[in-house]
């Protein structure tokens, strides 16, 4: 198959391209969470992304918070933003660093105001951006402007056979084009991580990722009770076929084909070193996953599924493909892109990675995915540790 | 083509049955992904959807390959066309 060369997309004034054009309601902290709801009730064609944290929390924990708070409003699939906080220091700090991307973005507090007055004078503003962000326009962007996250989910024995490798072939096939790529999941890649290492670009990048891999590991093996044998992998995995954590973990690594990672990101961090694919340390937690990769400014996720995960997130549509036979006919209302003919030979992994790439483009022209048909917007932030 | 299990790599040791069981002394038609060939082989045992048959003949410290990988460890000698899985592979990781 040819692969376009370009797609249809929002450029944004940084010189990145979206695949949504979303007004975003963004609270700084838990408590400002019904403010930014009772805005994006107001204004018609505005998400809140509601959340559970923001308060007392410090060192690495904090910054997470505001990398994530501010790659959000940044990722260039939301055209403007409003932000809603207690205090008028963080919610200063998420402005400005949102911001820099040149996108309009004003921030609110609710202190010395109350919810009803930042309501109100928050809605005036949010109509303002939805209105001016209503008339742009969608304008043929280079495929390099897209910026590709991956993670899998409730997997089964058909991830790692048929649906996993689907998304490598289309790394493989994508990668060449200048796209940026991403994988995580640091805890499922357990039994695969000395092959995973060698697939740095650089010896810098593979020790990077040993040392990440390895701090995980260490607070597993601080925090486990057993050593794991019970629950990796679980009666579930087991019951399907898998035997042992390094089959599924090398089931999991499937989803990067032959590609090489260029660097080793932090959770929610931007990747800085040009096209590539680029390993961030994530839990393996899908929403999470998900929330981080978008904040670091993926602009489209393919999520591939065995028995069949229904995650979806606000901002970056989320693709969804299967293998299972079963999954594509009892859950069809979730699955974007159906692969199970790759287990009965109708069709080869090149075929299936093409069919993939097809979809992966409809949906970066706009097609709405499954998950955001059906309203699914998990936004859920990750947290390092408890809060002072 | 009728395909009863998938191999992922030329240099694997064990296939994954891919339709909803085969019974023993079935013909199994085997598809490799790698190189997008075929070979064949006959079953001893009745394996389900998802699980794994021993290509060739294993020994008890074997090391089995799947995605042409170390996935673990043989501990109970295996058969040609017997069920692999917990009961005669472990983990090599603890």
């Amino acid at each position: 198959m040819e692969i376009p060369k370009s797609f249809l997309g929002y450029k944004r004034e940084n010189g990145r391209a979206g695949t949504r054009n979303h007004v975003i309601i963004l609270p700084v902290d838990d408590i400002s969470n019904a403010c930014a709801e009772a805005v994006s009730n107001n204004i018609k064609g505005t998400i809140a992304l509601p959340h559970s944290y923001g308060r007392l929390q410090f060192g690495a924990d904090l910054e997470l918070h505001f990398r994530t708070m501010i790659g959000t409003g940044s990722n260039p699939n939301v055209a403007a933003v409003i932000v809603i906080g207690i205090e008028p220091k963080w919610t200063k700090k998420i402005v400005d660093g949102i911001a820099k991307t040149g996108k309009p973005v004003e921030g609110f507090h609710i202190e010395r105001t109350g919810d009803i007055g930042t309501v109100m004078k928050a809605s005036k503003k949010a109509q303002e951006f939805v209105m001016w962000a209503s008339e742009k326009q969608r304008e043929e962007c280079p495929i390099s402007d897209l910026w590709i996250s991956v993670k899998c989910g409730e997997s089964d024995t058909t991830s790692g056979l048929a649906s996993n490798p689907t998304v490598g072939n289309l790394m493989d096939k994508l990668e060449p084009l200048g796209v940026h790529l991403c994988f995580g999941e640091t805890s499922e890649l357990t039994g695969a991580e000395k092959v995973c290492a060698t697939r740095g670009a650089t010896k810098e990048a593979s020790d990077k990722f040993m040392k990440t891999w390895s701090a995980y590991n260490d607070f597993i093996l601080k925090e486990a009770t057993d050593d794991l044998s019970e629950s990796q992998p679980t009666a579930g995995n087991i019951a399907g076929g898998l035997t042992t954590i390094e089959e599924k973990a090398f089931g999991n690594f499937q989803k990067i084909g032959n590609c090489k990672f260029v660097d080793v990101l932090e959770p929610a961090e931007e990747p800085r070193k040009g096209k590539g694919l680029y390993f961030m340390d994530t839990s393996s937690a899908a929403a999470e996953c998900v929330t981080l990769q978008a904040a670091a400014g993926f602009n489209i996720h393919l999520f591939p599924t065995g028995q069949g995960n229904i995650v979806g997130n606000p901002i970056e549509p989320v693709v969804k493909l299967t293998a299972n036979p079963l999954t594509a006919k009892s859950m069809s209302e979730h699955v974007d892109c159906d692969v199970s003919k790759i287990l009965s030979r109708e069709m080869n992994l090149s075929e299936a990675g093409d069919k993939l790439i097809e979809t992966t483009l409809r949906v970066a022209n706009g097609r709405l995915t499954c998950a955001e048909a059906l309203g699914h917007k998990e936004f859920v932030m990750t947290k390092l540790y408890r809060s002072a | 083509m009728a395909t009863e299990i998938i191999i992922h790599d030329q240099k694997d040791n064990v296939g994954v049955v891919v339709i909803e069981k085969i019974t023993p002394k079935q013909e199994c038609t085997c598809w490799i992904m790698e190189n997008d060939s075929s070979t064949n082989i006959q079953s001893k045992d009745e394996i389900p959807l998802g699980h794994k048959i021993a290509m060739n003949d294993l020994n008890e410290g074997d090391t089995i390959l799947k995605y042409g990988h170390d996935i673990g460890k043989v501990v109970k000698p295996i058969k040609k066309g017997e069920h692999v899985h917990v009961h005669n592979v472990k983990t090599k990781k603890w």
